[in-house]
């Protein structure tokens, strides 16, 4: 009998994930026409918005690559993790933690330093409390085997309750004529800028981390035991690998990488703990790290891409009075395609009867 | 002659590196208990799960009440009245009995009537003998009861033809006593019972006709007034076939390498697997552990590598104690594990990572992989050890069973071992693959002791230079294999008797 069959294929080709990348890309952008034609805008001239929007001008590029920055982080925090099949949905929460870690210190230990230690201070602050954040549900995980996806979300809601338990309660500023948020850090907690732009060195941050993670999971030893752990728990037992351990350092890593975008987020843009920090970043970061799959150069590209599109999305609100939110369902429909081809990818379609 | 409920005709069936059913032919007739009777791996559960319309056959005939048919799913099964009870049941743990009966029932299509279905659950519970509350959760019930939903599920689908799947391994002995009541009266009405199972006591209580199967291939067909011994039955399982073209020159014998005084252990139900087992093994021989399937070995050897744990006794491995459930990371010890493609190996990541599993300690250097060194190493045991495979990029679910086994062969090997574990280390491969990992395996003996685990007495017969008998748990006794009078004594060994 002559029917169509999937069936699955031994290893995806180049070539079959490429295409399969821009067909996916194409299908996205076409359901994305399909949105702004049932609002009521022309597709072309929206898309043609949304790219000036974005990458119309230095300024407009400057501010995707500010935009960029904690989404990188987080997509990193996300991979590492998902790479020993850890769910890490708490990118949030630890970014959260992050940014309350590294203004605590700033906020209250900068008389005591010198002005020269702060930044670097505050930033293995940042790192600290995320990774330890983190690591909560990686005890639990590890030593109990708790669900992490459940943890890392609930953890979440905890850490922004906590944030603004601290800026409406004990760290508001007392001069900030009842405004909640803490004090503004002292200036030798500021990230420098990139002149005439809000460019920090977060990106330089996000870069390296990226390289880092890249060369750690494909260099070293304990890559090699990240990879092996994540595919099968069971040839790692028979390798002699110490499962446990691994995933707590891993998660603390991850933690850690989220912390990281939260310090830059207070450090480099908002200056205090203040509402704004807590934005969905830490939720984006895992779409990107997804649509990357899971690759720690990948997400640099598209944080930047995704970036792009939530800043072109604010642009179709102001010049063509579409709601903002289009830009989500963008990266919506984009991931759904992409994740599809994934799957599609893997199989083909034969004719006839069942191979032997 | 009675009359005949179901007939396969030369079933074949592959799967990637595999022959597991090889023209495979069977005859059940109405009203009987016919026993499948095989070793691990030897093809019965893929030719059940063929009858029952889980896989199609790649040739061959299925033949119900005299006409030829063609399953596409087990449904298209159960509508010809046949109905299989698997060894890992597949019941929605979160509903109770009645609920697990009635899913997938084509009628009532839409609306349950609970306190009805439970009720003609509970008649037909009664009628057969399985006490089982129809109002109890699946989660609750011990997994002899969970059986009992299981044959209620086909019973009550009207079933004439019962597969049911290594029934005994879970069960107590009084509920095995339970159960072949069960089956009694379920023959009594004329419907007819397929038995899988290795555990030849049963066989001759139960079966009234047995069919064994080894690599595949139905090796014969017999009465339980036939069998005249329980180690003929064993004998027909595990194969004798000609020794195949290995020879076996002796090799000096050395130190002692591996070492087991008075171990015991359990298995991870906390059941005693073995106990009061001592032996030691010396370079230049092959030791090896026969037995039936489930007598103890698979514990065995988890506690000798190190993956479990044993709950007295010591194992040392070149005179050092090795601490009891502690991963066994030893440099020159080469494991060869049972189960190769889940554990021997990772099947997403390619081959240079495959022998960088074992070997990646010692392929590194202050933290950092030897990448280059790693693909060398890999692409000079792909070559050494004729592994069919693309290259080192390839990804380790691209090759075949044997050429996978080949590979962790060659990564063991070439930690240059002075121990070497082989558990079951050709169970699956063809002939070719078979005889090469032999080959290097006797080489071997000239560096290392060589602890074999099999279940085919060809393999334990052409490799070892003394052969221990593992019956529910304890060592029978220990052959030379030299000695052809004692070989003489292995079947009845297997079957639990002690050697004189």
């Amino acid at each position: 009998m002559m029917r169509p069959r999937l069936e699955r294929r031994l290893a995806p080709s180049a070539a079959a994930r490429w295409g399969g990348y821009g067909v996916a890309i194409s299908l996205a952008l076409g359901m994305g026409g399909v949105v702004f034609l049932l609002a009521g805008a022309d597709p072309v001239a929206a898309y043609a918005v949304m790219a000036r929007g974005a990458f119309g001008s230095l300024h407009d590029v400057s501010e995707v690559i500010v935009k960029a920055i904690p989404l990188m982080l987080c997509g990193l925090a996300v991979a590492v993790a998902a790479k020993i099949q850890v769910w890490n949905v708490g990118g949030e929460g630890q970014l959260v933690l992050g940014g309350i870690g590294a203004a605590g210190v700033a906020l209250f230990l900068h008389p005591y330093l010198p002005s020269a230690a702060v930044l670097p201070l505050i930033l293995a602050a940042g790192f600290l409390a995320g990774g330890l954040w983190a690591l909560l549900a990686g005890v639990l995980r590890a030593k109990l085997d708790v669900n992490e996806i459940l943890t890392t979300l609930m953890l979440n809601y905890v850490a922004i309750f906590w944030l603004e338990h601290l800026y409406f309660g004990p760290w508001r500023d007392p001069m900030g004529m009842g405004f909640p948020g803490t004090a503004m850090l002292p200036e030798n907690a500021w990230f420098p800028r990139l002149p005439g732009t809000r460019i920090h060195p977060g990106i330089a941050l996000a870069l390296v981390a990226a390289v880092l993670c890249q060369v750690a999971l494909s260099r070293t030893r304990w890559g090699f035991e990240i990879r092996v752990i994540g595919e099968s728990p069971k040839a790692a037992r028979y390798a002699g690998m110490r499962i446990g351990r691994t995933i707590l350092w891993v998660m603390f890593l991850s933690g850690g990488l989220a912390g990281l975008a939260g310090m830059a987020e207070v450090s480099g843009i908002h200056y205090r703990l203040q509402q704004g920090l807590a934005v969905g970043h830490g939720y984006t970061g895992i779409i990107v790290a997804w649509l990357s799959r899971l690759h720690p150069v990948g997400i640099i590209l598209t944080g930047f891409l995704i970036a792009g599109l939530l800043v072109g999305g604010d642009q179709l609100q102001t010049v063509m009075h579409l709601p903002s939110a289009v830009g989500l369902v963008l990266e919506g429909t984009l991931l759904f395609f992409v994740l599809g081809s994934d799957v599609v990818s893997r199989y083909r379609v034969r004719w006839g009867a069942p191979h032997p | 002659m009675a009359a005949i409920a179901v007939r396969l005709k030369g079933i074949t069936k592959r799967f990637p590196g595999t022959l597991a059913n090889d023209g495979v032919d069977l005859t059940v007739e109405s009203g009987t208990v016919h026993a499948l009777l095989g070793e691990n791996g030897a093809g019965k559960t893929t030719l059940m799960n063929i009858l029952s319309g889980r896989y199609q056959p790649d040739a061959g005939e299925i033949v119900v009440v005299g006409s030829s048919v063609r399953f596409r799913s087990p449904k298209d099964a159960l509508r010809s009245g046949i109905g299989m009870v698997h060894q890992h049941f597949m019941l929605v743990a979160n509903q109770t009995v009645a609920e697990n009966v009635a899913l997938g029932l084509e009628a009532p299509r839409f609306l349950l009537h609970r306190g009805r279905m439970e009720g003609e659950v509970r008649r037909l519970a009664d009628t057969y003998g399985l006490p089982i509350d129809p109002h109890a959760r699946i989660a609750d019930l011990s997994l002899g009861e969970q059986q009992r939903v299981e044959i209620l599920k086909v019973l009550f689908r009207n079933a004439n033809l019962l597969i049911l799947d290594e029934p005994t391994a879970v069960l107590t002995s009084g509920e095995i006593a339970g159960l072949f009541a069960t089956l009694r009266r379920i023959v009594r009405e004329g419907r007819s019972v397929i038995f899988i199972t290795h555990k030849l006591e049963e066989v001759m209580e139960i079966a009234d006709q047995i069919t064994v199967l080894r690599r595949g291939r139905r090796v014969a067909d017999l009465t339980p007034a036939e069998v005249e011994s329980r180690r003929e039955l064993a004998r027909l399982m595990v194969g004798r076939e000609v020794v195949l073209g290995v020879d076996r020159e002796p090799v000096p014998i050395g130190d002692v390498v591996l070492e087991l005084r008075d171990c015991s252990g359990s298995d991870r139900q906390g059941h005693r697997a073995f106990h009061h087992v001592s032996f030691a093994v010396r370079r230049g021989e092959v030791f090896s552990i026969v037995g039936v399937a489930g007598n103890g070995q698979t514990e065995l050897v988890s506690a000798i590598t190190g993956g479990a744990c044993f709950t007295s006794g010591q194992v040392s491995v070149f005179g050092r104690r090795v601490r009891a459930g502690q991963p066994f990371a030893e440099e020159r010890v080469g494991y060869i594990p049972e189960d190769r493609t889940g554990t021997g190996s990772v099947a997403g990541l390619d081959l240079t990572d495959n022998v960088l599993l074992t070997t990646y300690r010692r392929l590194s250097r202050r933290g950092l992989l030897r990448r280059h060194a790693a693909r060398r190493q890999t692409e000079e045991l792909l070559a050494r050890f004729h592994v069919a495979a693309p290259g080192p990029h390839a990804l380790a679910r691209q090759l075949s069973g044997g050429n996978l086994q080949k590979l962790i062969l060659a990564r063991e090997l070439s930690k240059r071992p002075r121990l070497i574990v082989a558990d079951q280390p050709t169970h699956g491969l063809d002939i070719g693959a078979t005889v090469e990992v032999w080959r290097e395996l006797l080489r071997q003996r000239a560096d290392a002791g060589i602890l074999l685990v099999s279940g085919d007495l060809t393999e334990a017969l052409s490799l070892s230079d003394r052969i221990a008998v593992i019956f529910r748990g304890e060592i029978m006794g220990v052959l030379s294999a030299n000695d052809s009078e004692a070989l003489a004594e292995i079947g009845p060994m297997m079957a639990g008797v002690r050697q004189a």
